[in-house]
């Protein structure tokens, strides 16, 4: 059903688990490193392969990431609370059960503000939990990808034991059709936080932080929720809001003809931008959960959870705030740069010197535009804020104009060295020698004699052509000011 | 008197002073070995030729004038469920047939650093799961005293291993009474250390919260000798106890009971308890006032629900413990044969891996978790396991020890109770308490039951910490009773 449609029969209600590797030099439960990308089944021990009278420690430096979390997202902090097990079999899960946390987590009960559309929406933050990630399967043969159908499977367990941080929020009403945008939001917000806090990189693209989206569907006037679908491991911020808006038309289409939602988790696909069907949570699985007897408690005692609180740096939304006070810049405007990951770089450009303005002018008109062009990211654009910097300094310092500076930012994009290696390798210099100048003036004079005339004449503002022929003749490299200057003069003309 | 008949201790003085070398000290045993474990079936692996080894590093190391600990030298054998880089290690369990360990358990290595020459691995009921080492999957072993008879369990490899005069020192896992129990059958000393004083790294789980490794041997002085060889805070152990260890040498040096508050546990007594066995506690009540204890009777309503929460807990950790058997990483993999997917291989390998009463347990431990039955049973057992403690630290303040019969029965037929899950359940009446408290609680040999002139165990049970209690108290009645008998009570088995 169309999305309009949809919007108009139903309401949805969302829900997003989000689940962020944590940074730490090593295993949650072992002393493994975490480093991504190396060979398979090297970053392994008798603890994270199970092997048989291993036991797990707890990684006293994840506690404290996922207390730094809680705290950031203004959760209580449990001050006391226990690991559970949780089991069920599977081939890359070396335990066959996963140390997690169930009816006790580390931090709960908070909230995240984000914007979208100019409005402030406070999400509810349920719970903040610890556990351990899996293995890594792959799944060779079949049409799928996935387990059934495979030939064969194998199975990387480098990535089993990574510390996991679980981020629930509680159910999210009230979105209307700007639920897909909320979820992006909250999830973009999320990825902000956790990585000013520096307890992960959060590289989306490795998988280090991936969301399973809830959501269901009511009847506009109806107080009662809808039965849920999860999408699972929805792993970029396009997808959560591709993933929600397809979960909405889907739902509405079955429910408008007389079906019924099924529990269940599905899968998100990339290319489509569809979800699949995948295990039915009607015939659910029962984890068995229970206390980790291989564990003692957290007890995270209150001094502690007190300092790691004063110790938390600027959050996000209290930096864009206080930088968007000192550069003077509109809600729209500061929102246009968050969305496109730029307020870094700008903030960056102005502390290498740029004034704010033009730092914002290059990084929103020029470069983004160049970003998008080319599909990539801002900040992966080959250029840095230094150099950046530099250019608005050669154009406030006269030595370009800002036809040159793009043409200089250009050659910087392309490969062709710092800006002042491509102003010299290119000649971008203004032309500043005014006898040159000058033969170009009246060899531009004497080819234009009508708008020479009309500005004899008094009508200054064709003057406008001329400084246009002036510039062409000079290809771009005179000083448009000086040369309308020297214009008027030659024409006797005052302004 | 022979090598084989010497203490630990013995052994350590005579190889000290010179006398005798580690690697005829190893070889006698190792004869004993070759001579009597036929008959026996304690040993599971025996490393002749790694434990002559090892006794020639430490000859050459005395030989070099290095100060070596106080049981370097001395041969000792592992039960099956402590990792050994060196020998296999496999649970008493098809599923773990001839698997190597990649690294050792922290007893083991910290014995292997003491310097103690490790003679082989003994036998168990499958994964510690049982009283009687029936449930082996690689047989029965018998009990020195009387071939046709258990030498209690899970532990019983190592009981045996002592008892038959093999090796002097062994270690075992106590989680219902694994250790206990087949040292009071066998005529042995038997310790379950404070739960969190041993190290549980590198041991073969059964239930996580109980399992608590610790030592065998034929006098209390070398239990506490070896206990406080491979004791101590373990980082690689979460539920490790950071704390020093109690002075448990110094006790067992010096048994005194005199001014002692002696509670007699009034529960463990009556309906089930073999008249044999209950006469020899009495005998014990009696020594212990002669020795100037304070004796009086204690009431632990609780303890008697402990046997039914036991078997909650202990299943449902095992449940999920054992999961880890898949076929995917190590050990027995069935059905692999490209046509099968890996949920079909793991169904197959778990079936044909596992003997029946692990089987029985897992699914009772998988019954008991489960959503909707998680309250009524594994919720209702942790409760009364906090009744328990609660019990037990009422009655330390009456009094600074707990004494029962380790077990109802002295050592059983095999066979007898092998198809009767229930009765062989009840073996660990008496010892489960101290399990779900996490207490300290030794069992050193009080005589033998008029019936059939089979060991009976005195059970001493401690607070948790007050592991030095139950070897002053153990120390006390051993020397009392040796001086009364003329000799251990082992010297009253028949030869084998
Ligand atoms: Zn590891």
């Amino acid at each position: 059903m169309p999305y309009d449609e949809a919007l108009e029969r139903f309401e949805p209600v969302l829900g997003l688990e989000t689940h962020v590797e944590l940074g730490t030099a090593s295993k949650m439960f072992c002393g493994c490193p975490t480093a991504f990308g190396a060979a398979p089944n090297t970053q392994v021990c008798p603890v994270c392969l199970a092997l048989p009278g291993s036991l797990p420690t707890a990684n006293a430096q994840a506690i404290e990431s996922t207390i730094k979390i809680g705290l950031a997202l203004n959760c209580s902090i449990a001050s006391w609370c226990r690991f559970a097990r949780k089991n069920y079999f599977y081939p890359d899960m070396p335990k066959n059960y996963q140390i997690s946390q169930y009816d006790e987590p580390l931090c709960f009960d908070g909230h995240l503000d984000i914007e979208v559309e100019g409005r402030t929406i406070r999400v509810g933050i349920e719970r903040v939990h610890l556990e351990e990630d899996t293995g890594k399967s792959t799944h060779v043969g079949g049409a799928t990808g996935r387990i059934h159908g495979a030939d064969h499977s194998i199975v990387d367990y480098n990535r089993a034991g990574i510390p996991l941080v679980e981020i629930v929020t509680k159910p999210i009403e009230g979105t209307d059709r700007m639920a897909p945008e909320v979820a992006k939001a909250y999830v973009t917000e999320l990825r902000e936080l956790v990585r000013a806090l520096g307890v992960s990189d959060v590289r989306m693209e490795e998988g280090s932080m991936r969301s399973d989206v809830n959501v269901s569907l009511m009847p506009r006037g109806s107080a009662e929720w809808g039965t849920r679908t999860e999408t699972k491991n929805v792993n970029s911020l396009r997808s959560v809001e591709r993933a929600v808006r397809f979960e909405i038309e889907r739902q509405a289409a079955v429910l408008a003809d007389g079906g019924r939602i099924v529990q269940e988790t599905r899968h998100f696909h990339e290319d489509t931008g569809a979800t699949t069907s995948g295990r039915s949570k009607e015939e659910a699985q029962d984890y068995r959960y229970f206390p980790e007897p291989d564990l003692v408690p957290i007890a995270p005692a209150a001094e502690w959870v007190e300092s790691l609180r004063a110790e938390l740096p600027e959050l996000p939304s209290v930096r864009r705030k206080r930088l968007q006070n000192e550069w003077g810049v509109s809600d729209l405007d500061m929102a246009a740069m968050h969305n496109i990951d730029a307020i870094g770089l700008v903030e960056a450009t102005i502390a290498a010197g740029a004034p704010p303005a033009d730092a914002r002018k290059w990084w929103m008109g020029e470069l983004a535009r160049r970003a998008n062009e080319s599909g990539t990211a801002l900040a992966d654009l080959p250029i840095t804020p230094d150099q950046v910097a530099r250019v608005t300094a050669m154009v406030a310092g006269g030595a370009l104009n800002d036809k040159l500076a793009r043409q200089v930012l250009e050659g910087v994009l392309a490969g062709e060295g710092t800006p002042d290696d491509v102003v010299s390798a290119r000649g971008l210099q203004i032309v500043n020698d005014e006898g040159e100048l000058s033969s170009i003036i009246d060899q531009v004079i004497l080819d234009n004699a009508d708008a020479a005339d009309k500005v004899r004449s008094g009508k200054v503002a064709a003057a406008g052509a001329l400084v246009g022929g002036v510039m062409k003749a000079s290809r771009g490299k005179a000083d448009a000011g000086r040369a309308r200057q020297l214009i008027l003069e030659k024409l006797g003309v005052t302004e | 008197m022979s090598l084989i008949h010497k203490t630990a201790a013995e052994l350590s003085a005579l190889m000290a002073a010179g006398e005798v070398s580690a690697v005829e000290v190893t070889q006698a045993h190792l004869d004993r070995i070759a001579e009597v474990d036929g008959k026996l079936h304690a040993f599971l692996h025996v490393g002749d030729e790694s434990a002559l080894e090892q006794a020639r590093a430490i000859d050459a190391r005395r030989a070099a004038g290095e100060e070596l600990g106080p049981l370097a030298g001395v041969p000792i054998a592992h039960k099956d469920v402590f990792t050994t880089v060196d020998m296999p290690t496999t649970a008493g369990s098809k599923i773990l047939e001839g698997w190597r360990p990649p690294y050792d358990a922290t007893v083991t290595g910290r014995l292997r650093e003491a310097g103690l020459v490790i003679l082989g691995k003994t036998n168990l009921d499958e994964f510690a799961m049982g009283s009687s080492t029936e449930n082996s999957a690689y047989g029965v072993t018998r009990n020195p005293w009387d071939l046709g008879r258990i030498p209690g369990g899970s532990s019983g490899g190592s009981s045996a291993a002592v008892a038959g005069y093999t090796v002097p020192l062994s270690t075992g896992t106590d989680t219902g009474g694994s250790i206990r129990q087949p040292a009071a059958v066998t005529g042995i000393v038997g310790m379950k250390p404070t739960y969190g004083g041993s190290s549980r790294y590198g041991v073969i789980a059964f239930a996580s919260s109980l399992d608590t490794p610790g030592p065998f041997a034929r006098n209390v002085l070398d239990a506490a000798l070896l206990h406080e060889a491979f004791s101590g805070h373990d980082p690689l152990d979460s539920t490790s106890i950071d704390a020093p260890v109690p002075g448990v040498v110094e006790a067992a040096r010096h048994g005194d009971v005199a001014g002692l508050r002696v509670g007699v546990v009034k529960e463990f007594a009556g309906d089930g308890y073999q008249p044999g066995v209950l006469a020899r506690f009495r005998d014990s009540v009696e020594l212990l006032e002669s020795l100037g204890a304070k004796v009086v009777e204690v009431s632990c309503p609780s303890f008697t629900t402990a046997l039914p929460a036991y078997y909650l807990i202990a299943p449902s950790e095992c449940s999920s413990n054992l999961a880890r058997f898949d076929a995917m990483r190590y050990g027995l993999r069935v059905g692999d044969d490209g046509t099968r997917s890996a949920e079909e291989v793991m169904a197959l390998t778990r079936a044909a891996g596992f003997g029946p009463e692990v089987k029985r347990r897992i699914m009772l431990g998988t019954y008991a978790l489960s959503s909707g039955y998680y309250d009524a049973y594994y919720g209702q057992a942790q409760k009364v396991r906090t009744l328990i403690a609660r019990d037990f630290e009422a009655a330390f303040h009456q009094v600074d020890v707990l004494i029962s019969p380790t077990t109802p029965t002295t050592a059983f037929p095999i066979g007898e109770r092998a198809d009767d899950p229930m009765a062989m359940y009840l073996a660990d009446l008496c010892t489960i308490p101290a399990n779900l408290a996490g207490n300290a609680a030794i069992s050193v040999p009080c005589g033998l039951a008029d019936e059939d002139g089979l060991p009976v165990g005195l059970q001493i049970m401690a607070p948790v910490l007050g592991d030095d209690r139950c070897y002053r108290v153990g120390a006390a009645v051993e020397r009392a009773l040796e001086n009364r008998w003329g000799g251990p009570l082992l010297s009253k088995a028949p030869a084998l």
